[in-house]
């Protein structure tokens, strides 16, 4: 597999981003979205945060891989930005940081999620949480952005960690960790997974993925999506210049997608119908 | 409340509130204390009855052999229409619960010449169709026309602009429409009563002195006179007696209806609205339900068969007509919900068993089902509604809360697409649009036509340095736009003065009040391209090539990052709103015909395509011939910052200087809405709600994928009734013309990400 970058391949890469800073911390982004439904509970405004180490084969943003360039912005032009479309949101809509990765980024996420909540404007995370660590300073950081979150969309790629990092160039130890952690502490979280003919749709890893998020607390798992893949990011690649590792897979059947549907046990986690954002920190 | 004061008349009205409305003729008093409001959900809807899929199916049977025949299936070209021309006309006697169809049979499009005979005449003869001669003879030599009256009188100048197609669609040779009635009165009264205020009023018309408005309207008023007289006439010959009131449910469906008819048989209006009849109706079903009358089923199958025969209504058109506005609409607009001035939503039932009739008889672009949305509408009736705009893409969104407090009243309906008109005692006269974006063009080539390369304008100094100054063009642009402000609004006064001398609506106007509040409505076209090529000359140092004649026939910006409307972005915005005040207040320095007050819009309909087939490259890279985006919308390609950004831009141009409607067409695919149903109605919900607390004025929604159209181009016999809504209107896509379908396929499609 090409990288656009090789010098910015993911394990050169280490904790480079949002240091050193002077002033207000920036964040690279890559683009915002403003009408967002499908990121989060109700519409949301989308800030795709640029910068991810994992290579997802059917990632369908590879444009949004490089860490450290994009449009520097600080949290205040976001949430200004975003706040221009406050009545679209209704109750449970608000801000989603997306990617990328943006716990890339944790300390520029850590301040937009804080400035959000103290204008009460709901928070929703969007990860694949391939930055978890329990290391410090990271683990700090997380456990303050956890408290500004109100909820978190994760993208489990793969159950089995052989098979990750096959897909995504990274094992998942620690990103089964991190939802552990977010189920232990009462952490609202949307668990999806992107359904792939040939590379993640066979049972009995879905029959273990189900299995897995069965243990996890019922009250924190508000929804469990499968996300059939697609072939939207396609032309992209080609525009980029870089081999697509999926060329010809098609999207899974209908009858796949229900089929995993079922093994995930879709129908029991109802949480994410009457959910709720946490009431604003300084309220 | 007040009770029924039965010394007041009739026992038709018993089981009613009293009020004012016993007293006058006043349909909003009636509604404000006969109001059933309804907060549920959709559970307590019928489905369609034996009798109603029989007919449906007739009917759907019988578009299909009218669009295999050409689109036109019988056409009359002998008698001219008129509210009694033709007996009457069933598609089967015996099952239908609502009868009366416009000629003898239905489907059978009526001859209309009044508008003009040499239109009427092109009309029959696109279908295969010759007039009678003694008709033509009548028209040409006997009887003048609307259409002679206007040529009579049009300057140079106006034939110029007109041909030159910087105004296009100027109602010079059918009927303005956009008349809304006040239908329900005569459920509620009966005609007798309608007729005995028609003689008070004309008693009460003038004081002797002669004066031309005196006399003017003293003739009218005999015309109204004559026509609710001619109204009881047809209902006979269908077996009804409408002199006096409705004495159930069926009755005031079928009264409301015959005074529909009696308008449609006259009139072939661009826009033949049906107003707001869902609380009026609502009332007598459920005063019918309280004495165990009338059953759900029973309740839904009137509701069907109405909207039955609003989908029937047909006028026949020439070649030209049909490009401007593709696809056979009548806009049969019917306004349902909103909310009173008293802080009650009028949502009931009823508006509820409207929209079933899409479930019950499959989509259907007729008639043009407008909800007058406000936040606080019931949050089931919401969600319904946007079920059915997610299954049918055939429903329109507007702004009560902004046009109730414009216009002062919550009695008002919307004539033809977008424009808001109370109903008692409001008119509007309508015509035409003025094409911005080729004025643009006009200012920089000194008044001349970019196509055709004929002086147009006046001839004023063209723009010649290689690069356009911002300064020297908006000052060549204003004095451009004072030209055609002019003959604009003059044109329109010559043809609503022949209009009323040759055409005049007395069939709808009698079922308004005599005296009314005029509106005098205009419209703006190529909105976005003007604005968007104005940003480009202050923003984008635009470069001019010009053809051998000096014409400016393309234009290169330096920096092609200049602002572009449709993206949240106040430099570009803040264009847009300047222009349309602009022009509405250089309109507005000129006399308006009858005392009318000035309104404009933003709205195309799908001329969009014509005006831009007819305008030449501009400022801001859009290639000569191609379609200008549809009304208010951003466009194509303009919008870069997501959907919220671009209905943010239109939401920003200000309604006070519009009241004649912003709309904006939207088109997003099922999967941007939500991954399921409920989601999707949550997100259509609070689109709505959001853009409106923003002030946004009119949303058409479309919900469908582009491969979805792309294929019905492919194969329209199995896309029968795929409806879509272009701007103002909704149609079927596969009565749209290639060029058309081309166009809606090209616009702006929300995808993910």
């Amino acid at each position: 597999m090409k990288l656009i970058d090789q010098s910015q391949s993911p394990l050169n890469i280490l904790e480079q981003v949002g240091q050193d800073h002077e002033g207000p911390i920036k964040g690279y982004v890559h683009s915002v979205e403003s009408f967002g439904s499908v990121d989060g509970p109700g519409i949301r405004f989308v800030v795709f945060m640029q910068g991810c180490r994992m290579r997802c084969q059917y990632c369908h943003n590879p444009d949004t891989w490089n860490i450290g360039v994009g449009e520097e912005m600080t949290a205040d032009q976001i949430l200004a930005d975003a706040q221009r479309y406050k009545a679209f949101w209704g109750e449970q809509g608000g801000i989603t940081c997306s990617g990328g990765e943006s716990l890339v980024q944790i300390d520029f996420i850590l301040e937009l999620f804080t400035k959000a909540k103290e204008l009460g404007i709901s928070t929703c995370l969007d990860t694949s949480g391939g930055p978890f660590t329990r290391d410090q300073p990271w683990f700090g950081q997380f456990e303050k952005l956890m408290a500004v979150t109100d909820i978190s969309l994760v993208d489990i790629k793969h159950i089995d960690s052989a098979e990750h990092k096959k897909l995504t160039g990274f094992p998942n130890e620690n990103i089964l960790d991190m939802v552990q952690y977010m189920s232990s502490h009462g952490d609202d979280m949307w668990i999806r997974h992107v359904l792939v003919p040939q590379r993640t749709d066979f049972d009995p890893y879905l029959k273990r993925l189900g299995d897995y998020i069965a243990t996890l607390d019922k009250n924190v798992v508000q929804k469990v999506e499968i996300l059939p893949y697609h072939t939207l990011g396609v032309k992209k690649y080609h525009e980029l210049g870089i081999t697509y590792p999926l060329e010809g897979i098609e999207p899974p059947s209908a009858d796949r997608v229900k089929n995993a549907e079922n093994l995930l046990h879709v129908q029991d986690y109802t949480g994410w119908q009457n959910w709720r954002p946490r009431p604003a920190t300084n309220a | 409340m007040k009770q029924l004061d039965e010394t007041k008349v009739p026992n038709y009205w018993e089981g009613f509130n009293g009020g004012d409305w016993q007293e006058e003729i006043n349909v909003r008093d009636f509604i404000e204390h006969n109001l059933n409001q309804y907060d549920g959900d959709e559970s307590f809807l019928a489905g369609p009855t034996e009798a109603t899929t029989v007919l449906n199916n007739q009917v759907l049977n019988l578009k299909k052999q009218e669009r295999a025949n050409g689109g036109v299936l019988d056409a009359d070209n002998n008698i001219p229409s008129t509210i009694t021309s033709h007996g009457p006309g069933y598609l089967n006697k015996d099952l239908e619960k609502i009868v009366g169809v416009q000629t003898d049979k239905p489907f059978k499009r009526a001859f209309m010449p009044f508008g003009g005979i040499r239109m009427a005449e092109d009309a029959l003869k696109a279908y295969g169709f010759e007039t009678d001669p003694a008709e033509h003879k009548i028209f040409t030599e006997y009887r003048k026309t609307h259409n002679q009256g206007v040529f009579d009188a049009y300057t140079p100048e106006m034939r110029k602009a007109r041909h030159y197609k910087i105004v296009t669609g100027l109602p010079d040779a059918y009927g303005r429409g956009r008349i809304v009635s006040d239908f329900p009165r005569i459920a509620i009264y009966g005609i007798d009563r309608l007729m005995e205020e028609k003689v008070n009023d004309y008693n009460l018309t003038g004081d002797g002195e002669m004066t031309d408005d005196v006399i003017k309207l003293r003739e009218e008023i005999n015309e109204q006179y004559r026509a609710l007289n001619d109204m009881k006439k047809m209902a006979k010959e269908y077996g009804y007696d409408i002199s006096r009131p409705a004495a159930n449910a069926q009755e005031a469906v079928q009264w409301i209806y015959f005074g529909y008819l009696a308008a449609v048989k006259t009139q072939n209006g661009a826009a033949m609205s049906v107003g707001r009849i869902d609380t009026v109706i609502d009332a007598y079903i459920q005063r019918d339900m309280r004495l165990g009358k009338l059953d759900e089923e029973q309740a839904q199958e009137l509701i069907d068969h109405l909207v039955m025969k609003l989908r029937m209504v047909r006028f026949i058109r020439t070649e030209e007509y049909n490009s401007l506005f593709s696809g056979d609409p009548i806009w049969a607009t019917l306004s349902l919900a909103g909310m009173g001035n008293d802080g009650r939503h009028h949502v009931t039932k009823t508006a509820f068993r409207f929209l079933k009739t899409l479930d019950n008889m499959g989509a259907a672009p007729e008639p043009n089902i407008t909800l007058l949305w406000s936040e606080r509408l019931p949050e089931g009736f919401k969600r319904y509604a946007t079920e059915v705009s997610i299954q049918s893409s055939t429903i329109q969104y507007e702004n009560d809360d902004l046009m109730r407090n414009e216009w002062g009243t919550d009695y008002y309906g919307i004539a033809c697409c977008v424009s808001a008109q109370p109903i008692a005692d409001g008119v509007q006269y309508f015509g035409a649009r003025a094409n911005l974006a080729k004025t643009v063009l006009y200012a920089i080539n000194g008044g001349k036509d970019e196509i055709q390369e004929a002086q147009v304008g006046p001839e004023y100094e063209p723009i010649t340095s290689d690069y356009i100054d911002y300064d020297e063009f908006m000052k060549k642009f204003d004095k451009m736009m004072d030209w055609l402000a002019d003959v604009y609004v003059n044109a329109l006064n010559v043809i609503h003065y022949m209009h009323d001398k040759y055409y005049y609506e007395a069939a709808q106007l009698a079922l308004k009040d005599t005296r009314l509040n005029r509106t005098f409505a205009t419209g703006i076209s190529g909105l976005s391209h003007a604005v968007d090529s104005i940003s480009a000359i202050k923003y984008g140092h635009v470069k001019v090539i010009r053809d051998e004649n000096g014409i400016a026939v393309d234009f290169v910006a330096d920096n092609d990052d200049y602002p572009r409307y449709g993206n949240n972005d106040d430099r570009a915005d803040n264009i847009a709103k300047w222009l349309v005040k602009t022009f509405y207040n250089k309109m507005n320095t000129h006399h308006l015909y009858r005392g009318a007050k000035l309104s404009t819009s933003v709205l195309t309909i799908t001329s969009n395509v014509v005006y831009g087939k007819n305008t030449g490259t501009t400022p801001n890279g859009r290639q000569k011939g191609e379609p200008f985006s549809p009304g208010a919308n951003p466009a194509y390609g303009a919008e870069k910052n997501g959907a919220l950004a671009s209905l943010m831009s239109t939401a920003k141009i200000p309604y006070h200087y519009a009241t004649d409607g912003i709309s904006n067409t939207f088109g997003v695919t099922p999967n941007t809405l939500g991954h399921d149903d409920e989601t999707r109605k949550d997100t259509l919900v609070h689109m709505v709600d959001g853009y409106m607390e923003n002030s946004g004025m009119h949303l058409n929604i479309n919900v469908f994928n582009k491969e979805t159209l792309i294929d019905a181009q492919k194969h329209p016999e199995e896309y029968p009734t795929l409806t879509v809504r272009v701007s103002g209107y909704c149609v079927y896509f596969a009565d749209l013309t290639k060029e058309q379908q081309d166009d809606v396929i090209a616009r702006t499609f929300f995808d993910e990400m």
